[in-house]
């Protein structure tokens, strides 16, 4: 079947804003909109340009505005949308060129959780137990690719950038939740911050668009229970 | 072109689990930097799903010379067993160590890290399945890459995030640094280092169904090849069984391992006709070869019998969603099956390089055959081989070569750092990539000459000539194909003329790693004229121990492949028929 494409467009080279480019391509019902790129990029324009890597929803590369709604272009298909699609960059972050976004304020939101196990205490040669139930706790959250589609959708954060965002919050749960972590006070702390999780408005944005399912303001409410705990 | 210099120690090319591993070790003594491709968590590590092997005896015995066994005897007798008793015997600490570091293993009710069964792995030598891959859930390598990255983080290890290697200096046969593009503005990096480790990852794309990623371009071992460095075992290349039809989406090996089962059909579980005696779980290899022989007598499914299925159903929905939630999420949102209910079509799929580039078992990178190395350049993980996988890799042996000897060629690093003195490098070393660049640049394009029909023509004929079964006649056929590609792409053009994420640019470097990675491996497999492994000649369909006990190392000779060999290193267990 034909399909229409409408790709909003950026070179930052030549061009002073962005702008709609429109596009037909032939295309099967059950391929991806990643593919429907790529067959723009490899056999009609070869400047098109977007990130992706794994193809199949698990790097966490290509999220975008694919008919208003942020998703990973290589995990939906093209039967799964209505036609014409159109195509812009995910929202609050600097558009590089044409779907790429500056991914590094993302990143530096991330680092500041301090996203990583802490525990002082010698664990000895063999691993630390943990029971399956404990595991469990942060199980949906360890699912985090960070792709940005939770944070780039959520209405705090394309007004005040400085919000540390869902995606962060979720990366602080998958720690502060952990049975063998202990550096949840240093996290909450951070948490309390102005542009911590407080600043979330239950939007359930991010929710519907994680492409890992991931329960995203369930995740930020929990966060906000144990810092109100932790207080 | 604006060029930027830097001084470093250390440079660790790619940013999955082997080259994270390896920062890890060498970062704390030396002024070292990650660069990356693609940013860190979006390696290919991330998507390895079904486990990691080691001997830690939770569920049930077990002993890391079993391990061992069941490593060489899945290779053929390849492997080289003084590697393989390394891999095998340090797994326990590695899982230990990456528990440590947080990483969230699937727990069983002692509260101890779960293990599953996987193809090949047995107790005893053979005598049953073994419970040895620990996992988390089926996304164990996202884990594995999230947990070394966070690590990275809590380090404060530099990263340069979106920048490409695409030049190795080395003089005199020692190692004086490299050459980067950076993505987000096309300027040039000179980084002076004296070590310099590979793990740039696998070459999946040669072949047009892969359960790679679009980034597996081979692009260490196609610049080192490129540089007189030889290429060891490239016609070893591993077709996983179960790939999502026409997609190639990894379908694990955890699948069988819970208990799914192979059918035909007419609904038969044919692999009781090929390995009676672990059936489903026999190494990828035989059951790659199996379902390649069941659809060609005519017993795949589908309107052209191109495809077999993998049946799930039986297992029950609380123990698939629990135990692989993402394939089945895989196969409802790719296949708009449900994987409770109905069973999976599925064919082989591109998954695995055996070959790579030669190194000892500290990650020193060979020089030849005869046991030369290159001062201080290492390399690690799939796009290495050390050899640990021989002629056909084992299930979640991969996991574990990635920690294992992307530790040891970071100590390599640290040694070699420590006892050197610092090299240099001046601008005037980016030229050669600039000249190359801005040749790309110039020219005019034409369709003829683009870099996407050149790799779909590339990517069809490998699937065509070079996949599960391969004689003399479909390799010397893919050897002239080989060749007019290659003078196709002597004259590769470009559309994009930009410096900001030109990825046609890059893309269109990447091929040329790509037809080397498809040059030797052909020539690779055209020389070795017996089948063993996941290496199989129709015209030579029998093991020849006597001939070809032998690894193979492809140089580049102009524009054509010399080969050389090595014999392998022999241990405790003597080749023997391979039977399951
Ligand atoms: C779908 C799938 C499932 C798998 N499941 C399992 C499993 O369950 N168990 C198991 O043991 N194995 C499994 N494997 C195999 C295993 O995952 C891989 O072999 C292993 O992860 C490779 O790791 P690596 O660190 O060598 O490379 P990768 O993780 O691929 O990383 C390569 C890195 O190199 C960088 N890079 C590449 N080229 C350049 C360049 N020119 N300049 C700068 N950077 C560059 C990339 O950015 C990336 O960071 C699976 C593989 C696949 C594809
Ligand atoms: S929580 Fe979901 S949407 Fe947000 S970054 Fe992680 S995977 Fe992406
Ligand atoms: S390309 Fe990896 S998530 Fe889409």
């Amino acid at each position: 079947m034909e399909i229409d494409l409408k790709i909003l467009r950026y070179d930052p080279e030549n061009d002073k804003k962005g702008h709609w480019e429109y596009y037909k391509v032939d295309a099967e019902p059950e391929e991806r909109i990643l593919d429907l790129l790529h067959k723009i990029k490899w056999f009609e324009d070869g400047s098109l340009s977007f990130r992706k890597s794994c193809a199949h929803g698990v790097c966490g590369s290509d999220a975008m505005v694919v008919n208003g709604e942020n998703m990973l272009a290589c995990q939906v298909l093209v039967k799964e949308v209505s036609n014409p699609i159109k195509i812009e960059p995910i929202r609050g972050l600097p558009v590089v060129k044409d779907l790429i976004v500056d991914m590094e304020p993302f990143f530096d939101s991330y680092k500041k959780v301090l996203p990583y196990l802490i525990n002082n205490d010698d664990p000895g040669d063999r691993e630390r137990l943990q029971s399956p139930e404990d595991r469990d706790k942060f199980e949906d959250t360890t699912k985090c690719i960070l792709c940005a589609a939770c944070t780039t959708s959520c209405p705090v954060f394309w007004t005040a950038e400085s919000y540390i965002g869902p995606a962060a919050i979720v990366n602080a749960h998958r720690f502060v939740m952990d049975s063998r972590d202990q550096g949840s006070k240093q996290r909450l702390e951070i948490m309390k911050d102005v542009n911590g999780a407080f600043r979330c408005r239950t939007a359930f944005n991010c929710t519907s668009a994680c492409p890992r399912g991931i329960q995203v303001t369930k995740a930020i409410e929990d966060v906000k229970r144990e810092t109100l705990l932790n207080n | 072109m604006k060029i930027v210099k830097h001084s470093f120690d250390g440079i660790i090319v790619g940013a999955g689990g082997a080259g994270l591993r390896a920062a890890i070790e060498a970062a704390p003594t030396m002024k070292l930097a990650v660069i990356t491709k693609l940013y860190p968590t979006r390696s290919h590590t991330g998507a390895a799903q079904g486990g990691m092997s080691a001997a830690l005896a939770n569920v049930e015995e077990d002993n890391w010379n079993w391990h061992a066994f069941d490593t060489v005897k899945g290779s053929d007798y390849l492997a080289d067993q003084p590697a393989v008793d390394i891999l095998c015997k340090e797994a326990i600490d590695a899982v230990v160590e990456l528990e440590h570091w947080g990483l969230p293993f699937s727990r069983l009710e002692s509260g101890k890290i779960a293990q599953r069964r996987f193809g090949g792995h047995t107790i005893k030598e053979g005598a049953a399945p073994a419970f040895r891959a620990c996992y988390a859930a089926d996304r164990t390598g996202h884990m594995i890459l999230q947990t070394l990255y966070q690590k990275c983080v809590s380090m404060g290890v530099e990263f340069f995030d979106e920048f490409q290697v695409l030049d190795i200096k080395i003089e005199d046969g020692v190692c004086k640094g490299v050459v980067a593009y950076e993505i987000a503005t096309g300027d040039l990096h000179v980084f002076e280092a004296r070590a310099v480790t590979f793990a740039t990852g696998g070459f999946g794309k040669i072949f047009k169904v892969s359960s790679n990623a679009h980034s597996l371009t081979g692009d260490g071992p196609g610049m080192l090849y490129q540089k007189g460095i030889p290429l060891e075992d490239m016609e070893f290349y591993q077709f996983h069984p179960t790939g999502i039809y026409r997609l190639g989406i990894l379908l694990s090996e955890a699948a069988r391992g819970e208990g799914g089962i192979l059918r035909n059909k007419d609904g038969e579980r044919f692999m009781e006709r090929y390995a009676p005696s672990i059936k489903d779980l026999a190494p990828r290899d035989m059951v790659s070869r199996a379902i390649a022989t069941e659809i060609s007598a005519g017993n795949g499914a589908g309107p052209n019998n191109d495809y077999v299925y993998l049946d799930l159903t039986h297992l029950g929905e609380e123990a698939i969603m629990k135990k692989l939630p993402d394939i089945t999420d895989f196969v409802r949102t790719y296949v708009k099956i449900e994987p409770i209910n109905d069973p999976i079509p599925v064919q082989p799929t591109a998954h695995y390089a055996m070959g790579g580039i030669p190194t000892d078992v500290n990650g020193r990178v060979l020089s030849d055959h005869k046991g030369g190395v290159i001062e201080g350049v290492y390399a690690a993980g799939e796009a290495a081989c050390v050899s640990v996988h021989g002629a056909n890799r084992l299930g979640t042996n991969s996991l574990l070569d990635i920690v294992v000897f992307g530790k040891r060629a970071g100590q390599s690093m640290v040694d070699y750092v420590s006892s050197t003195k610092a090299s240099t490098l001046n601008e005037s070393a980016a030229d050669d990539l600039s000249n190359k660049i801005n040749n790309l640049m110039e020219k005019e394009h034409t369709t003829e000459f683009s870099v996407a029909n050149i790799r779909s023509e590339l990517q069809d004929s490998m699937e065509e000539n070079a996949k599960i079964f391969r004689s003399k006649e479909t390799l010397d056929n893919q050897t002239e194909i080989l060749a007019n590609l290659r003078e196709r792409y002597q004259n590769v053009t470009i559309q994009d003329k930009g410096k900001v994420f030109n990825s046609e640019l890059l893309e269109a470097i990447e091929l040329d790693y790509l037809l080397d990675m498809a040059d030797t491996t052909v020539a690779s497999a055209l020389a070795r004229k017996e089948s063993r492994g996941a290496h199989s000649r129709e015209d030579f369909p029998d093991r020849d121990d006597k001939k070809f006990m032998k690894h193979s190392f492809a140089f580049k000779n102009g524009n054509s492949v010399k080969l050389e060999y090595k014999d392998v290193e022999l241990g405790k267990y003597e080749p023997m028929e391979r039977k399951y």
